[in-house]
Formats: C-alpha cells, sequence, structure tokens
C-alpha cells in the first residue's frame, strides 16, 4: 500500500514521541534507582543516571529479603506455567483424537468456564478451602490452584485440529498408542504454541498480587510483588524512591526478559489467532 | 468427529487432571460464594445467620457500595475507551510499511510485561507531591502544586492513568495480529475506487478489526474490574477517602479485613453478574462475527 511521504513523516514523528511517553516511566524509575537519596528527593527532579546504583540495588536486596522474594516468584511462576502446559495438552488431546465420548460437550464447557470465574468471585470460599487444606504460607496454595488453563486447552485444541490426521493413523499402523503418538508427535509439533503459553502463563503469574497477599504471612513465603508493598510501607516519612525503584525494577526484570525472548512465538502461535 | 484412537477410559483420565482443579479450586468455590452471599457470618465463621437476599438489599442501598461502583466504572470505562482508541491508533501507525517498524513494535508491546503493582509503584514515584516529574511539569505549567494523597478525583485519575498505560502493550500486540490479518487486496481494491486513507481505515479495515477490538474490549473490562488490585494496594490503598476504593479493593477490605463474610460473598456474585453479562456479549458477537468471516 502506498503512503505518501508527508505520511510517512507524520507516523515517525508520532510513533516516536508516543514511544518517548510511554516509555519515560520506566526509564524515569531505572534513573532514579541510580540516585543518592539526596538526588531522588530533589525538586526539580533530577535526570541525570547517578552513581548510587548498587548501593540502591544492595539497600532494596537486604531490606526486603528480595533473594528470597526472587527466588519464591521464579519457582511458582515457572510451576503454574508447567502445570498448565502439561494440564492443558492432556485435555486438548482428549478433546481432539478420541471422537465423540460420552459427557465430552460437557467437560469441555467445564474447563472453560474457568474464564467466567476470576479469583473475586469466589475468593472467600477459594480461601477457607485452601485453610482447610493446610496449605497457608505453602507453595502449594500458590500453584496448585492456578493450574487449569482455558485459553491453553483451547489454544491446544484448536492447533490438534490443524494436524493432519494422517499422522496418527500411520501412527496407529505403526502399532504406536495414543500416548507415544502425543509424545512423539504432537509435543514436538507444539513447540511454538507451548513456548507462547509458556510467556503468557509465565508473566500472569510473576504478576499475580491478590491471592499471594491473602495465602501468605511469612516473609519467607512472599512473592516479589508484595516485596514492593513492603518497600513502600516502610516509608513513614519521605520515600526513599532511590531503593524503592531499585526493588521496582527488580520486580520487572524477569517477566520483560522472557517478553523480549519470546514475543516472536508469541505472536505467531497465539494472538494471531486469538480472537478467530 | 471420528476417533483416531479407539479407547474408552483415555479420554477420560487425560481430562481429569483439568477437571479436578477445576471443580476444587473454581466451580465449587463459586457456587459456595452463592451460599455464603445468603448468609450472615460470625467473624470465626462458626455461625452462618440466614438473611436471604438482604446482603443484598443491604449492598445496594449501602452509599460507600455506591461510589465504589460508580468510581469503578469510571476507571474500567476509561482503560476500554482511551486505552483501545490510542493503542489502536499505534498498532496502525506501527502497522505501515515504515523503516525500523519491528523497532517501534518492540518498543510498544513490553509493558504488557510490568505488573500492575509495578505500574503503581512507578505512578506513586511519577505523581510524589514533592519530588514527582509530573508534579514539577504540572506546577510550571499552571503554577499549582497538586497532591493526589489529598484530592480524590486526581487521585482516582492518577491511578485510572496508570492502569491505563500498563494496559497498551497487550493491546497493541492484538491490534497489530488482527491488522495484519486484513486482506491486503480488499484495501488495494478500496484504494482504486479512490477512498482515500481515513475512509480505507474506516470503511474497511475497522470492521473487519472489529472481531479483534471486541476481544480487547472484554479484556480490557475484565481487566479493569478484577486485575488492578495491587495497582491500587500499593498506590492509594483506596483513598484517599475512599475515592479509589474500586469494587475488587472494597470485596477485598470487607471480606479481609472486616470480615464481613457473607456480605464479601454478596459483593462477589455482583461481580459475577459482570461477568455474566461480559460472556453473553461475547457469545451473542461471536456468532454475528460470521458475517465478516
Amino acid at each position: 500500500m502506498q503512503i505518501t511521504r508527508t505520511q510517512r513523516a507524520l507516523a515517525h514523528i508520532t510513533l516516536t514521541v508516543s514511544i518517548l511517553l510511554i516509555v519515560f516511566p520506566v526509564v524515569f524509575a531505572l534513573v532514579t534507582s541510580t540516585h543518592s537519596f539526596q538526588e531522588s528527593f530533589s525538586f526539580p527532579p533530577k535526570f541525570h543516571v547517578g552513581s548510587h546504583l548498587l548501593d540502591n540495588y544492595r539497600a532494596a536486596w537486604e531490606r526486603v529479603h528480595m533473594g528470597r522474594l526472587l527466588f519464591n516468584s521464579t519457582l511458582i511462576s515457572v510451576a503454574v506455567a508447567a502445570g498448565k502446559i502439561v494440564l492443558s495438552i492432556l485435555a486438548a488431546f482428549a478433546f481432539t483424537y478420541f471422537g465423540e465420548f460420552r459427557g465430552k460437550a460437557t467437560l469441555f464447557i467445564l474447563i472453560l468456564i474457568t474464564h467466567m470465574l476470576p479469583l473475586p468471585i469466589r475468593i472467600v470460599p477459594t480461601f477457607e478451602l485452601v485453610e482447610d487444606f493446610g496449605w497457608m504460607n505453602t507453595y502449594y496454595a500458590l500453584t496448585i490452584p492456578f493450574f487449569a488453563s482455558a485459553t491453553g486447552t483451547l489454544l491446544f485444541r484448536q492447533f490438534f485440529l490443524t494436524v493432519p490426521n494422517d499422522l496418527a493413523d500411520a501412527a496407529r499402523m505403526d502399532g504406536a498408542g495414543p500416548m507415544k503418538f502425543l509424545w512423539k508427535v504432537l509435543v514436538p509439533l507444539s513447540k511454538t504454541n507451548m513456548l507462547a503459553l509458556f510467556m503468557i502463563e509465565f508473566i500472569y503469574m510473576w504478576n499475580q498480587y491478590l491471592w499471594p497477599l491473602i495465602v501468605t504471612q511469612s516473609n519467607d513465603m512472599r512473592v516479589v510483588q508484595i516485596g514492593l508493598k513492603m518497600l513502600l510501607a516502610g516509608e513513614e516519612q519521605a520515600a526513599e524512591w532511590n531503593v524503592i525503584m531499585a526493588g521496582t525494577i527488580l520486580a520487572m526484570l524477569p517477566p520483560l526478559i522472557i517478553l523480549l525472548i519470546l514475543q516472536g512465538s508469541f505472536v505467531k502461535g497465539f494472538a494471531m489467532r486469538q480472537e478467530k | 468427529m471420528e476417533s483416531r484412537f479407539p479407547n474408552r477410559l483415555l479420554p477420560y483420565l487425560l481430562v481429569l487432571p483439568s477437571l479436578v482443579v477445576v471443580l476444587v479450586f473454581l466451580i465449587v468455590p463459586s457456587i459456595q460464594s452463592f451460599y455464603l452471599s445468603l448468609f450472615r457470618v460470625s467473624p470465626f465463621g462458626n455461625v452462618l445467620i440466614f438473611k436471604g437476599l438482604r446482603n443484598f438489599v443491604t449492598l445496594l442501598g449501602d452509599p460507600a457500595y455506591l461510589n465504589s461502583l460508580i468510581r469503578s466504572f469510571f476507571f474500567t470505562g476509561f482503560i476500554v475507551v482511551v486505552g483501545l482508541s490510542v493503542s489502536l491508533g499505534l498498532a496502525v501507525l506501527a502497522n505501515l510499511p515504515l523503516a525500523g517498524v519491528d523497532i517501534y513494535r518492540t518498543a510498544l508491546i513490553w509493558p504488557f510485561a510490568l505488573s500492575p503493582a509495578v505500574a503503581g509503584t512507578i505512578w506513586a514515584l511519577l505523581v510524589d507531591p514533592s519530588t514527582g516529574p509530573i508534579t514539577y511539569l504540572v506546577e510550571r505549567a499552571t503554577g499549582m502544586r497538586i497532591n493526589w494523597m489529598t484530592n480524590g478525583d486526581l487521585a482516582l485519575l492518577i491511578v485510572t492513568a496508570a492502569a491505563t498505560w500498563k494496559m497498551l502493550g497487550y493491546n497493541v500486540i492484538f491490534f497489530l495480529a488482527g491488522l495484519q490479518n486484513v486482506p491486503k487486496e480488499l484495501l488495494e481494491a478500496a484504494h482504486m475506487d479512490g477512498a482515500g486513507t481515513f475512509q480505507r481505515f474506516w470503511k474497511v479495515t475497522f470492521p473487519l478489526l472489529s472481531p479483534t477490538t471486541f476481544f480487547l474490549f472484554i479484556m480490557n473490562s475484565l481487566y479493569g474490574f478484577f486485575e488492578v488490585f495491587g495497582l491500587i494496594d500499593v498506590m492509594t490503598q483506596g483513598g484517599p477517602g475512599k475515592a479509589t476504593d474500586i469494587l475488587v479493593y472494597k470485596l477485598y477490605e470487607d471480606g479481609f479485613v472486616n470480615f464481613r463474610t457473607g456480605y464479601a460473598s454478596a459483593q462477589s456474585i455482583v461481580l459475577f453478574v459482570f461477568v455474566a453479562i461480559l460472556t453473553i456479549l461475547q457469545f451473542r458477537f461471536a456468532g454475528r462475527k460470521v458475517f465478516y468471516r
């Protein structure tokens, strides 16, 4: 499609200005995390890069046991992303390769219904249930309730429907059972979709706040998002923004890195077919 | 559908893990929410007093709840209308055949990885009443020192802006994907027929994009109602003076700070009604979509 030179120039200018505006908050956060307390407390605000980067990250790290929080967040995010991938691949396989078994439609709807029941709708009973299980302050509470995935089941089902039937027939001729076919043929073919789902679910879990807030109390079970609140809450007088921003940058780096690495698979495997 | 692997038991075994998680942690607790919403529960949970629908009557007559409703609708409405408009504009530009367009795209989608709590913390820095750069710019421009910690409406505007900013990346990703599904031939044909840039957008691209727009309308509404708890909790805790006390925050306070379990469950059910409406809309629209495809 042809566009005129003026339109092209306008597009470049609008995009550049918009991106600068969108990036500014994070750049300012990064700059603040290099300042001394005095620099971060100045008005008008300072925009130069300071020399206290390491001090601030060390202070944030020690103040809220950032190492432990990052470990917890990584552990539960990887576990939930992996759990969702495994459970939804199994379910999607059942829905695509076994014909019309009894109760199939009902089971499918039951799994899709996950979309209709966000946490706030069932928060009190789910909390009480986890309490009854004796799971408070454990990794079980932070992972197992998240394992089902309507998104994943739909994604893999849609993908399996595009896989030629000849492959399954050939596998059966060779005497391979269904599980062997799933493991040797479908799983390797699903790599892009698995990476896409891993990215979304890792970020989704990393960014959870409300559920970890209510099911954990001890400092060594907290996650990094709650660490931000702990950093902010320690402030009685003037906020030590230099230290708080160091913590904030640490909290946002892992999902950002995952996004930058996996965005290609995400767009190909997920976004392009999501609304169909 | 023909069965590729004749096996009676296996499909059930394969669905079982997902089914157990869904039943135990989602469906049964949701039904319990309905049940609890009909009771007054003593703070230790050991006594249930049946109240019928009176929790709902109390709720809908409670000025604090109505305040929370109105503020939530402003909050979510702003995210949907402003957020989607800005994202669509940016996605259309980033879909043009420009030099360096891949860099533009990556630079637009990364806020997707930020959490609401991170967005909230960074925006609290930007509008800090004594040191924030936005505070400074506003003072330079108007001579006024703004303080969102004492001005409720300003606080609502700021948490809304922070939440909208965080969602831009997600919206741009899906708009870009949707734009790439718009057939080039149709745009060429419209061009041949003498349609200008704006006409091509409004008459061809925008209608063809409507499934994406609608999908994002649903996702942004769910985000505005359900996923912003962390942002509110780090920025304002619902204040000042309940100005940012949106529904999910009030639900948390009543359920987990004030221990009014039955009352909180009634609030859960009101939220369920919102999700149900969105779901029905989605099914209705999914049927009509065939028209475009």
